[in-house]
């Protein structure tokens, strides 16, 4: 999976791109993995305000929709008018063409709570790493009773 | 009788496999409180031979539209269906399947559903319909909670006096705790239709949407273009509810007047009256609202190999994806009345609903001039109408036995809901009202 | 392994539509022009409905007939859709429901007309009472869902009269989506509470968020794990001390039935599904019925009209000032009211009782059956359903959606799948009382045999379904570009 270097990446599986007081917004690659076929994007409007950690887009896939957070504060500059009509574009490119929208940051320190690219991959394998280790734990706690019956 | 297949060996092999010896076992975990006082005092069951004597008991002490001569519309119609409708609909494959969660064992029902939204579409003239809602009332209240999504900031609700009474009743309840909506009760005027000068009055920036019955429930065909006009300016969205849907073969559509949300009852087509329901609602609007929309959509696809098929789409609307965010918390779509309607839409087709629609619009024509004419009744409004028409009937309390004595009913009586409408009646004619039957009205009114 | 079958027509999934299908002219429809003139003005009148079918009746019933041979049903398949209660539906009940005494009644017919009608509504209101132990129903709700509005409504009338209607419903996280859709509907926020790791819900989880804003907890016993809230009663008393009402989804009365009543467990207000425990059929998705029943001292605001008892007539009242109104038309689904009341009769008190009891042994059956080769979240005893996981097969890459694919190919429904959300790939298996244990057996095996084929040859499940009318369809290109109707072709 790649987490390019050169963006800052949120929890929530945000990228940031910053081009001076701008940032540029998408989600990663493995929020698209996760969310597979993604089909409808809903968009702020140009000028709205975001709020860092509140959600400002949802995306959809067929069964399911998800909510996208701020990873920083500020007013909406541009949003991506092709993803609507074109969704998968979050699936195919989302570092490049599946940009979301580009806001003008209020708080330049928002900044500091992002993780590089390297965090970010390491952030990624804890996570799945503690998914599997509660599953063998569960797993062996089975087997356990299975003994004792 | 029993359902169950099972027989005490069988019980006795299974408990066995469970690790259990008796049937009670499976329960033992539920408190013993609750088990204790579980009996349920009720009658024993019964052969299928007595159940059926006993339920055609029940049905015998009934006024049926075969024995008596029915001239009651009001939302539920009387209508020709034919045979082929019930023997699709008996169909175990449709009658006993499940929602089409599984697109692959469920083509037919999914075809079905887009066939009907196809139909409905080509019925009223708009641009999309969903796959059904339970009934007329709580589509129209559901037209109002999507007009509600669409126009933020914008709360009252002009719900016209000529709409069904038991409609406004559901989208009042629907309605009451929610905030940020108002209902404006809009008076109809002598053509029977709702009165748009009122409309034009007291419509601004705070109004939400206009409903109106096309044909509302008086029968009256509402005057769309001037309705529709007065919501232009006003920014307001109008939506028709139409629960006599055979009228939309001979009608302007409301999609042509350019309604923006067209709702109704769907049971006149193909569904019996069966006491009201179960009917269906369908949903109809314009494109632009497809996101809106309450209710289930069948979608047009394709498998991997490029084979057209359908699926349940935009689900993402519904209550078991978004929950507490829902369009709407809907779970069925009435899916075996809908498949009713389309079969019945499609053995009548395009003549055939044309002509079902001529042959009522004109019998109820007729009928109404010879009331007028033979016994002297007045028509009550002036407004132009399809099958049903209120005539008022002076001295109506008194003359009823004489109508229930002959085994007619010849209309609804509107006081219990308008009581400035008293002695006021309204028949409802369809093609199942022959001769004969109009002729008895006739006399009866006249006093024979 | 059979071919991808083409249809038992012959047609496969390529059927045409009904606009695709017929000739110009071509009509079912017999019926001599009317004489008269409508007298209606030319410009309130259409042109033909343009695209409308043009079929013979024939035509039409061969269409239909063929699209029927692309769906399962459970006349043909075993379909132990968990939640959905796909039991037998009996051919009585459709008899009855086609006596022209019940079709052919018109709702708005003098009450004095249709006496065996409303008898028939009466009674059944007191056998649904019974049944789960409550005061009072009403039967007026068309669905499930539309019962939950009007069971919450009643409780915000009931709250709102006694000085405060409150703001919040509890829901847990096993519930059904349209709890929480039902709550915003009825004017209120939901809060989600966890179920233990064993689905069940704590009393102390209720406790940390049950306070004086909470009108109502919303529970479902089974739960949607198919495992009985053992701890109801004490919920219950906790909701009621700070005020609030208990309120229950009763989808799965189908467990209870002799062997417990909500009635008896401090529940207030629930919804019943006549087309699940009560065996009208499912039709693809409707009609069912969601009858709502109460304890005495919320009657006063159940909907109206009430169906009341004088001498020995039956009357519509609608004097209860304080109703909170009618969330249907008319009296309801009369239909799917009239087959519940016709299954009630025909089992009798002894039928219901044993029905349940056979329905937890069936359950208890599958569920011993696979438990050594599917994932059991949770060890509790299982009620009338039980929830399996993929995680076994998922070593495999083989998820709960390619087993539920899987099942197709071998003649069977899946069970229901992804939910309950709190279980990650869940599989519910609900068989229902009306299965014979060969059934259940050869179910079984089939999903054996599939977990043995996730080993060996996990493709094979990956690409199923293989004999089906169509394969596995592009969901994703029916969300992005939505076609929800036919148009003619523009050329």
């Amino acid at each position: 999976m790649e987490f390019p270097d050169g963006l800052k990446y949120s929890k929530e599986h945000e990228w940031v791109l910053v081009e001076d007081k701008a940032a540029i917004i998408g989600i990663t690659e493995y929020a698209q993995h996760e969310l597979g076929d993604i089909v409808y994007v809903e968009l702020p409007e140009v000028g709205e305000k975001v709020v860092k950690d509140d959600p400002f887009a949802a995306v959809e896939s067929v069964k399911a929709v998800s909510d996208v957070y701020a990873p920083v504060s500020g007013k909406v500059l541009e949003i991506n008018d092709a993803l609507p009509e074109s969704p998968e574009t979050i699936n195919e490119d989302p570092y490049g063409d599946g940009w979301m929208i580009k806001v003008e940051m209020t708080d330049m320190d928002d900044l500091k709570d992002l993780m590089s690219a390297e965090e970010y991959a390491e952030y990624i394998e804890q996570q799945k790493g503690a998914d599997e280790e509660e599953e063998e734990e569960e797993d062996e706690e089975e087997e356990d009773e299975k003994e004792k019956k | 009788m029993r359902y169950t297949p099972h027989t005490p060996s069988d019980k006795e092999q299974m408990l066995q496999a469970i690790g259990l010896s008796r049937i009670e076992e499976l329960v033992e975990h539920i408190p013993r409180s609750l088990r204790e006082r579980a009996g349920i005092s009720l009658p024993q069951g019964l052969t299928e031979v007595a159940v059926k004597k006993r339920m055609a008991a029940l049905a015998a002490k009934n006024a049926t539209a075969q024995d008596w001569r029915l001239f009651l519309g009001g939302g539920i119609y009387h209508h020709a269906i034919p045979s082929a409708v019930d023997a699709i609909i008996s169909r175990s494959e449709f009658s006993t399947s499940y929602t089409p969660y599984q697109p692959e064992v469920s083509q037919g029902t999914l075809q079905a559903m887009y066939e009907f939204q196809t139909l409905i579409c080509q019925l009223t003239g708009m641009d999309v319909a969903n796959a059904g809602l339970y009934d007329g009332a709580s589509a129209a209240a559901e037209a109002v909670l999507m007009a509600r999504r669409l126009q933020e900031g914008r709360h009252r609700v002009f719900l016209s006096l000529s709409l069904h009474p038991q409609y406004r009743r559901v989208i009042a309840t629907y309605l009451k705790n929610l905030e940020d909506v108002e209902l404006v009760e809009t008076p109809f005027t002598e053509s029977g239709g709702t009165d748009v000068e009122f409309l034009k009055g007291h419509m601004d920036e705070k109004a939400m949407c206009v409903v109106v019955g096309y044909p509302n429930f008086f029968g009256v065909i509402e005057d769309l273009a001037v309705i529709q006009e007065a919501c232009d300016r006003a920014g307001a969205l109008l939506a028709t509810v139409t629960t006599e849907p055979v009228s939309l073969a001979l009608l302007k559509p409301p999609g042509a007047w350019g309604v923006d949300i067209a709702v109704g009852e769907g049971q006149s087509l193909g569904v019996p009256m069966a006491l009201g329901g179960p009917g269906f609602g369908f949903f109809a609007c314009q494109k632009k609202f497809i996101r809106s929309m309450p209710g289930r959509l069948a979608g047009e696809t394709v498998d991997g190999e490029g084979r057209r098929g359908f699926v349940l789409t935009l689900s993402t609307r519904e209550q078991h994806i978004r929950r507490e965010k829902a369009t709407s918390n809907i779970c069925t779509s009435q899916t075996l009345c809908v498949l009713a309607a389309t079969v019945f839409m499609a053995t009548l087709g395009k003549g055939g609903m044309r002509r079902l629609a001529e042959v009522n619009a004109r019998r109820a024509h007729r009928t109404r001039e010879r009331l007028v004419k033979e016994a002297g009744l007045v028509p009550v409004f002036t407004g132009p109408f399809f099958n049903e028409f209120v005539l008022k009937v002076s001295g109506w309390a008194e003359r009823r036995a004489r109508f229930i004595s002959n085994k007619i009913v010849p209309g609804i009586a509107l006081a219990e809901w308008y009581p400035e409408l008293q002695d006021s009646l309204l028949i409802c004619v369809t093609e199942m009202n022959e001769e004969e039957e109009i002729e008895q009205l006739a006399r009866t009114f006249c006093g024979r | 392994m059979r071919e991808r079958s083409a249809g038992a027509n012959g047609r496969g999934s390529d059927a045409p539509l009904i606009f695709e299908s017929g000739s110009p002219g071509r009509s079912g429809f017999f019926w001599p022009e009317e004489k008269g003139a409508a007298e209606l003005p030319p410009e309130l009148l259409r042109d033909e409905i343009s695209g409308f079918p043009e079929m013979g009746e024939f035509e039409v019933l061969r269409h239909f007939t063929g699209l029927s041979h692309l769906n399962f049903g459970i006349e043909s398949q075993f379909y132990p859709l968990g939640s959905c209660t796909m039991k037998y539906n009996p051919k009585v009940n459709e008899v009855v429901a086609r006596l022209p005494g019940f079709a052919l009644l018109h709702p708005l017919a003098p009450p004095e007309l249709i006496q065996g009608a409303l008898e028939l509504l009466f009674q059944l209101e007191r056998m649904l009472a019974e049944i789960s132990g409550m005061d009072d129903v009403t039967l007026q709700p068309a669905a499930g869902a539309q019962g939950e509005l009007t069971g919450l409504m009643l409780i915000r009338a009931c709250l709102a009269e006694r000085g405060n209607p409150r703001r919040k419903i509890i829901v847990p996280d096993t519930a059904h989506g349209t709890n929480p859709a039902s709550s915003t509907l009825c004017g209120y926020e939901v809060i989600q509470i966890n179920s233990n790791k064993q689905g069940i819900i704590e009393p102390a989880a209720v406790e940390q968020v049950m306070d004086e804003s909470v009108a109502a907890l919303m529970i479902t016993n089974p739960n949607t794990l198919g495992v009985f809230e053992k701890n109801i009663q004490a919920i219950a008393d906790l909701v009621h001390r700070r005020g609030g009402l208990l309120y229950l989804d009763g989808a799965n009365l189908n467990a209870l039935m002799g062997i417990a009543k909500p009635g008896d467990m401090g529940v207030d207000v629930l919804h019943i599904n006549l087309h699940k425990t009560f065996s009208t059929p499912h039709g693809g998705g409707g009609p069912g019925a969601g009858p709502v029943g109460v304890k005495a001292f919320l009657r006063h605001y159940l909907p109206v009209p009430r169906i009341q008892k004088r001498d020995e007539a039956y009357e519509l009242r609608e004097d209860f000032p304080k109703t909170v109104g009618r969330v249907r038309s008319f009296f309801g689904n009369f239909g799917v009211l009239v087959r519940a009341y016709t299954y009630i009769i025909s089992l009798g008190a002894d039928g219901l009782e044993e029905t349940s009891r056979m329905a937890l042994l069936n359950a208890n059956y599958l569920k011993k059956k696979l438990e050594e080769t599917f994932h059991l979240p949770s060890t509790e005893p299982c009620m009338h359903e039980c929830v399996f996981t993929d995680r076994h097969q998922q070593k495999q890459g083989v998820s709960t959606l390619d087993i539920a694919k899987r099942l197709l190919d071998y003649g069977f429904h899946p069970p229901t799948i992804y939910f309950p959300l709190v279980v990650s790939g869940a599989l519910m298996i609900e068989p229902t009382e009306t299965e014979s244990r060969e059934t259940l057996d050869a179910f079984a095996d089939a999903m054996i045999s599939i977990a043995r084929e996730a080993k060996e040859n996990p493709a094979l499940v990956k690409g199923a379904p293989h004999t089906t009318p169509v394969g596995r369809l592009d969901e994703a290109r029916a969300a992005r570009r939505p076609v929800l109707r036919w148009e003619p072709r523009k050329d």
